[in-house]
């Protein structure tokens, strides 16, 4: 059987043009998916059983007694963590939300090590932006700053940037200038018809002088600013200013490099002042498929997007002490769930340390880095093969990702609810 | 079966014209019926004030927008927070709250029913996602269509029943209630970082005017038949001298409906400034209520503003941009392809600032100087003009000349020369205020056969219990009393369910998603248009099949039907 419109999980792009073949409970075949799409749908080799640590090694247990000991783990505990979120759908986010606020527990998203500070800038000067619909129907000039899609986001250029077909922009690939931004000379860089290559640690200075240049203050300028001769940045300023619609993408390249958020800020300043020239926005390259997601539904249900510590009774929010990474080195962290993400193959190694020192459980379709630290693995539907429900792509758009598939599996938004159950007597969240 | 008998209840009535009669009311499975058994539980409302339930007719609460304006703003979710007790969730947020915070807040106040201003089709899903955690008020959603590609081109063909078919495939969809067009026209040209300043200026690229594309959208409402009619946010929003685009849209409106108006002109205190600057800005409330009150044709809001720091949140993309050139504060610009814009910032209105004090004034004059409450209905465009938990204030402000003259006499000094509020002697009585918050709205949207908005025998009950008794206050006088008696019912009965007891959400809500769903002849079927489909794939970034609303995004849906083209 052909399924056609299937939305690919994986990254912030949500590509929703998918065609696959797939028989029983099987996915035989992707179309028109980028690699990363083909082995998200073909690669799914999951965990037949939940599973828990034994003293030399791993026991299967049943789904009933994995979720009953998962709820004493999280009664027992005083500072309790759940983390993760931004693979799986916008249903088992609010599961988990409710669950948070029900034990007083933080609850945090990947947002924390990816664009924890775009949200930290955009909370200081806000973000004029778009759907990714009005670039591709409007933009002559794209701009990647600190990422590389053509390796984190094969499609971003082919259906909404660069080579995508607009409206206003009928033949792209000539109408459309493409400027890369980064400290090394990435495999995007090689489609780019301006590659300006920035010293480590130069983001901060060059985004300032750009600014100046729109400013009109040129005389300000030092021949070079972080490797950039002062004839590149006032060619790349006039080409953004003299654009119709410009569009500035940027990546980790930029909000995990020093100045981290002050970076961001200075891109958002620059995006405004480009307005009082011309039409400019700027959008982060999301990474997970649903990190925006976890955003949105943190957002409409806490008030913030992520690092949300319920302990006091309300929602309370300050990053860089209610973030996971932050709350692990401490070590004030004494139990830790972790849903639909990999902590243990992204947090930095002493925070990583602290989930194999207390009981940490996973919720997740997969074995994975974090797996080797915790407690119980309880495997559990993947959101976009066999589980359906909302996500957010990268611009705020909401798809309904859908279930393709049968494989037999619970949905971890159903396990969240029994361990909230179990938490709570027989309310309901 | 469940049944509920609220008794001694001090009723108003206006759609069946009861002015205060004490009354009892009986309540049988979530609607209002002649009598109930001897085993109904029974609430004595001792002579308080019962009204109908409350309805905004025109609030932002829900969807992207309102959700960026949480994101943006840890400052105002520590504004305003609350535990988690008993069936309350945590809230947190003033003047853009938290979900939960939004619909316990209407709810202690006596609201029911809301209606979400502006929602792009292509993010809806987002929208009936937050109507699901708003749980005490049944939702409609306002859907925008100003910069609609395909309605563009159906215009400029001059094509009202190709209009009207990509309006009723769109609601359908993605399970909207109204048209709502927001500075149309505009938010497209703001695609190119451009606005129109005139209603007969052309969009850029569609050749089509803000007038042609009211005028068809008006027409095409009527051909489909819809409960509400067109909701308008006028072009020029917030700019000194423009009243006269106001007057001028007005003037184009056409009386095609006997039911209702044929326009709803929404927050119209931000469109009623006369002068040329900011310098000279001076209020035209008189111009534009001598317009509505000889044109049963049009509703307005008040779009009032009160004296408080809150956050401007709009389809209007280019407007926001502007306010933000004059702030400087944080800016969020969202536009959505192929269909509207929309912009956020935080402001802040200042007793200080001679604007901000006549734009208070404006709002006032307008509600006192249309002769007929049901064409002038009471809101803030929350949060954009405050936050709604201001309501109270404003409906003392509206009964109490001495309560305006007090807070006259605190502003700005030009205030006085450039409004005429000081000279206005009216004071609304409980009917018009009935009539202006819940009354005028149901007629308005068109929910009164949907058994909103009244507490006839068939209604759904929706009651609200405040603790005010008429007989023993002036409103003229006891003011403050008013106020406090608006801001927390004694009871907010939902379908028949006590939902809130003096401010305390006392069950977990389940609300109702009202739609519209015209029935629109084959042949005009926009997705059976090869061309329509076309365009759609090819410039639209999500899949034609993907767009669509699924059912289950309404777990209680309210499929209002209607024999369009007939």
């Amino acid at each position: 059987m052909i399924v056609h419109d299937v939305v690919c999980p994986f990254c912030g792009c949500l590509c929703d043009d998918l065609e696959l073949e797939v028989e029983g409970d099987r996915i035989l075949r992707v179309q028109n998916g980028c690699s990363l799409a083909e082995a998200t749908f073909m690669n799914d080799t999951r965990l037949p059983a939940p599973i828990r640590r034994t003293t030399n090694g791993w026991e299967e247990i049943s789904y009933d007694a994995a979720i009953n000991e998962t709820a004493d783990i999280l009664k027992d505990a005083d500072r309790p963590l759940l983390y993760g979120w931004s693979s799986t759908h916008g249903e088992a986010q609010s599961a988990g939300v409710h669950l948070a606020e029900l034990i007083g527990a933080v609850i945090d998203n990947t947002s924390t090590v990816c664009h924890g500070p775009s949200i930290l800038a955009i909370q200081e000067v806000g973000h004029p932006g778009c759907t990714l619909g009005q670039v591709k129907n409007r933009a002559d000039v794209v701009i990647y700053w600190g990422c590389n899609p053509i390796e984190a986001h094969p499609r971003h250029m082919s259906r909404y940037t660069t080579f995508a077909t607009g409206f206003f922009v009928p033949d792209a690939q000539r109408e459309r200038t493409v400027i890369v931004v980064d400290t090394r000379r990435n495999d995007s860089a090689g489609i780019a018809d301006e590659f300006v290559q920035i010293e480590p640690g130069g983001d901060y200075a060059v985004l300032s002088a750009l600014r100046a240049i729109v400013r009109g203050k040129d005389s300000v300028i030092p021949k070079k600013v972080a490797g950039i001769s002062k004839e590149q940045l006032i060619r790349v300023a006039g080409i953004c200013k003299n654009a119709k619609f410009g569009a500035i993408f940027f990546g980790l390249g930029l909000t995990m490099s020093r100045g981290k958020y002050k970076n961001v800020r200075n891109a958002i300043e620059l995006t405004d002042e480009l307005n009082r020239h011309t039409k400019f926005v700027i959008s982060p390259m999301r990474g997970h498929g649903n990190v925006y997601g976890s955003n949105e539904v943190f957002t409409w249900m806490t008030g913030y997007p992520f690092a949300v510590d319920f302990a006091r009774g309300i929602a309370f929010y300050n990053p860089g002490e209610t973030t996971a990474v932050d709350i692990l080195r401490r070590q004030e962290c004494d139990a830790a769930l972790i849903v639909a993400s990999d902590p243990g193959a992204n947090f930095p190694r002493d925070a990583a340390a602290h989930l194999a020192k207390i009981p940490t459980v996973v919720i997740d379709p997969h074995l994975n880095a974090t797996t080797a630290l915790s407690h119980i693995h309880i495997p559990c539907t993947a959101a976009g093969i066999d589980a359906a429900g909302t996500a957010y792509r990268m611009d705020g758009v909401p798809i309904r990702l859908k279930k393709v598939i049968e494989r037999g599996y619970p949905d971890d938004a159903d396990i969240l609810k029994k361990i909230y159950h179990h938490l709570n007597g027989e309310r309901g969240p | 079966m469940t049944e509920l008998l609220v008794k001694n209840a001090f009723v108003i009535d206006p759609i069946w014209h009861i002015n205060g009669e004490i009354m009892d009311i009986a309540i049988r499975d979530g609607r209002i019926v002649e009598s109930v058994s001897d085993r109904a539980e029974v609430i004595d409302a001792h002579g308080y004030l019962t009204l109908p339930g409350g309805i905004d007719s025109h609030t932002h609460v829900c969807g992207t927008k309102v959700n960026f304006g949480r994101y943006m703003s840890p400052e105002d979710m520590r504004a305003g927070r609350t535990q988690r007790h008993g069936k309350m969730h945590v809230t947190s947020g003033y003047y853009v709250p938290t979900t939960f915070g939004n619909s316990y807040r209407y709810s202690a106040m006596g609201y029911t029913t809301l209606l979400e201003g502006a929602m792009a089709p292509l993010e809806a899903r987002h929208t009936h996602e937050e109507f699901t955690a708003t749980p005490h008020q049944d939702m409609l959603a306002n859907t925008l269509f100003d910069g609609n590609w395909a309605v563009m081109d159906a215009v400029r063909e001059k094509n009202i029943k190709k209009a009207a078919a990509i309006v009723g495939w769109t609601l359908n969809a993605i399970k909207g209630y109204a048209i709502k067009l927001t500075n149309p026209g505009g938010t497209e040209a703001w695609g190119w970082g451009e606005d129109l300043t005139s209603i007969h200026e052309p969009v850029p690229h569609f050749a089509v005017t803000p007038a042609e594309i009211i005028t068809t959208m008006i027409q095409a409402n009527e051909l489909l038949k819809l409960p509400h009619s067109v909701h308008l946010h006028c072009n020029n929003l917030g700019k000194p001298g423009n009243y006269q685009t106001t007057l001028d849209t007005f003037d184009l409106v056409p009386d095609l409906n006997p039911d209702r108006q044929t326009l709803y002109a929404t927050h119209v205190q931000f469109h009623a400034y006369g002068g040329g600057t900011w310098r000279n800005l001076c209020s035209k409330a008189e111009d534009i209520t001598r317009s509505v009150n000889n044109k049963p044709q049009i509703v307005m809001d008040m779009g009032q503003i009160m004296f408080c720091r809150t956050m401007t949140m709009t389809a209007d993309g280019p407007m926001e941009f502007n306010l933000h050139c004059l702030h400087h504060n944080k800016w969020s610009n969202h536009d959505v392809e192929l269909e509207t814009g929309s912009g956020i910032i935080p402001v802040t209105y200042s007793k200080k600032s001679a604007v901000n004090c006549i734009m208070w004034a404006i709002g006032l004059e307008l509600a006192l100087l249309t002769k007929s409450p049901w064409q002038c209905l009471l809101e803030t465009d929350n949060p954009n003009g405050a936050p709604f938990v201001k309501y109270p204030e404003i409906i003392g402000l509206l009964m109490s000349k001495r309560y305006r003259d007090e807070e006259s006499a605190t502003l700005h000094a030009d205030t006085e020369k450039r409004t005429v509020l000081s000279a206005l002697e009216r004071e609304m009585d409980w009917q018009d205020i009935a009539i202006m918050t819940r009354a005028g709205q149901a007629k308005a949207l068109g929910i009164v056969n949907q058994g909103k908005g009244h507490l006839g025998i068939g209604a759904e009950a929706d009651l609200a219990i405040y603790p005010i008794r008429t007989d023993s206050l002036d409103p003229a006088r006891e003011y403050r009393k008013v106020v406090e008696g608006f801001q927390k019912t004694r009871y907010t009965i939902k379908r028949g369910r006590v939902v809130s007891r003096d401010g305390e959400i006392i069950v977990d809500g389940a609300n109702a998603t009202f739609w519209s769903n015209a029935t629109i002849p084959e042949d005009l079927r926009v997705d059976n248009d090869p061309e329509f489909v076309r365009r759609f794939q090819e410039f639209y970034t999500v899949r034609m099949s993907n767009y669509p609303v699924q059912d289950l995004y309404l777990p209680r849906g309210r499929r209002v039907d209607t024999e369009a083209f007939t």
